[in-house]
């Protein structure tokens, strides 16, 4: 019943089973028996964790909660990491959009707080604006806030269901193989050749805007994905998590997995919205996936490249 | 949180009032304001709307304003409707000498986020010097710009008078 009910919460999520026993049968139960305890105990958890995604509910997003937070974001975002966002009037004024970003700074990702805090302070909080994130991090119990802000797990019908609602939605394709690479790859964008959002953006009719931020991988000393570590442990399957990251940070020191966070340093962030990109009439009716994300990644790159180029000192700026 | 600049312009009011009730020359003279558009129909006066944004910090804040007193060549004040709470006020008062135009422009912003606590007050005060600055750049922008405007129609005027006296 328990594995029904997960099944039924993670189907309304739009979320892949992924691994997770959906429907427990006799046959299951033994083969359960003759895993090891350690994967017993890994899925147990994985299945704690997937029920505690919440379901994605787009009206969670509270307006006048966002409004009275915004100074507390202003105030993060400019002392703190000394914001700069540009381009802004890149995305249209009204209507759906999908804002496509590169994403860095391990599981607190800095660049979405000063982007939320640009977007909402610019567009006011009336406009609706949905991010979509990784469920881990919507399952834990301290960020539940961030629903508020219009933030539901990262799933195809997830960001239909928004975009049909006439909403801006933030996806990070690279997600949590992205946000932990190596700091010295901080200057390259990596989607981990996810082109979903590409797919997503041609079904729904919907302009791409590309977002370049940089200075986020600049927030911890990021050492490795730790993607082996993922794998022996089975956390590729049980959680969609392909990385298990190792960097270091304070106040950890060594921090294995950034399930805690940790405290970022002060590095500047620096966002860069480019122009909107009109799939259908850039690369006809019927555009090839691939040839669109390619253009997409090269926008990218080059922009990511030139903001690098600005900067003279790492965390400075 | 409340700021406030005042500076004292060589024209009469009516040559201020010109500038600061026409949205067109906001983006002109006002320092720090990234957007200034009429919303709706009707482009001044009361009842008239704009979407204005300031850059303050990390964030252009601002949203939707709408004119709430329209005293012509002495007040005009607007409040927000949308986006973080604001009030805005000129006062223009004339303060002209014998063959001396001159007038007295303060401007003042009140600004703030209801409910929004601690932070919102700590914000504010963090805010408060970018605001002053701005409103202080501004005046000295709209100075330089409404003195330039009336050299310029002085010496269109010369011009038109010699062509006069000559033809």
């Amino acid at each position: 019943m328990a594995g029904s009910e997960t099944a039924a919460h993670a189907s309304r999520n739009g979320h892949h089973k992924d691994g997770l026993d959906a429907f427990a049968t006799p046959r299951d139960d033994q083969r359960e028996a003759g895993r090891p305890l350690l994967e017993r105990a890994i899925r147990a958890v994985a299945g704690v964790v997937q029920s505690r995604v919440p379901e994605a509910d787009l009206d969670e997003r509270d307006p006048d909660y966002i409004r009275e937070s915004l100074p507390r974001l202003w105030l993060l975002a400019s002392l703190y990491f000394r914001g700069e966002v540009r381009g802004l009037g890149n995305i249209p004024e009204d209507g759906p959009v999908l804002l496509v970003g590169n994403h860095s700074g391990g599981n607190l990702t800095p660049d979405t707080h000063v982007f939320t805090l640009a977007f909402s302070a610019y567009f006011g909080v009336e406009r609706r604006f949905h991010q979509l994130a990784h469920n881990l991090v919507l399952s834990m119990p301290l960020l539940g806030f961030l629903r508020k802000y219009g933030t539901v797990a990262a799933s195809h019908d997830n960001a239909r269901k928004a975009l049909e609602a006439g909403a801006a939605v933030l996806v990070y394709p690279g997600g949590d193989w992205e946000v932990h690479r190596p700091s010295w790859q901080g200057g390259r964008v990596d989607f981990g050749g996810r082109k979903g959002y590409v797919r997503l953006a041609l079904d729904q009719g919907v302009p791409i805007v590309p977002v370049v931020a940089i200075g986020g991988q600049e927030t911890a000393l990021f050492l490795s994905r730790g993607e082996w570590l993922s794998k022996a442990l089975l956390l590729d399957k049980l959680f969609r998590l392909k990385v298990l990251p190792i960097s270091l940070a304070p106040p950890w020191g060594l921090n294995v997995g950034d399930m805690l966070g940790h405290v970022p340093l002060p590095a500047k962030i620096t966002v860069e919205v480019l122009p909107p990109i009109d799939l259908r009439r850039e690369f006809g009716a019927d555009p090839d996936v691939d040839e669109v994300h390619d253009h997409v990644m090269r926008l990218m790159q080059e922009t990511l490249d030139a903001l690098a180029a600005e900067r003279r000192l790492p965390l400075v700026g | 949180m409340r700021v406030g600049a005042t500076i004292d312009i060589s024209a009469p009011p009516d040559a201020v009032w010109d500038f600061v009730s026409d949205p067109g020359h906001y983006l002109h003279f006002m320092s720090g304001v990234t957007r200034f558009e009429v919303a709706g129909d009707q482009p001044r006066g009361l009842g008239a709307r704009y979407r204005m944004l300031m850059r303050v910090g990390s964030a252009e804040i601002g949203g939707l304003v709408e004119v709430v007193e329209c005293d012509e060549h002495r007040d005009l004040a607007w409040t927000s409707v949308q986006g973080i709470d604001q009030r805005a006020r000129w006062r223009l008062r004339d303060r002209s000498l014998e063959h001396a135009p001159r007038t007295h422009v303060e401007l003042r912003m009140s600004y703030g986020v209801a409910g929004s606590g601690l932070f919102g007050w700590l914000a504010e005060q963090v805010a408060a010097p970018t605001v002053r600055g701005h409103l202080r750049r501004s005046l000295q922008q709209l100075k330089r710009q409404v003195e330039h405007e009336q050299l310029r129609r002085a010496a269109a005027a010369r011009r038109a008078a010699r062509t006069a006296a000559t033809s």
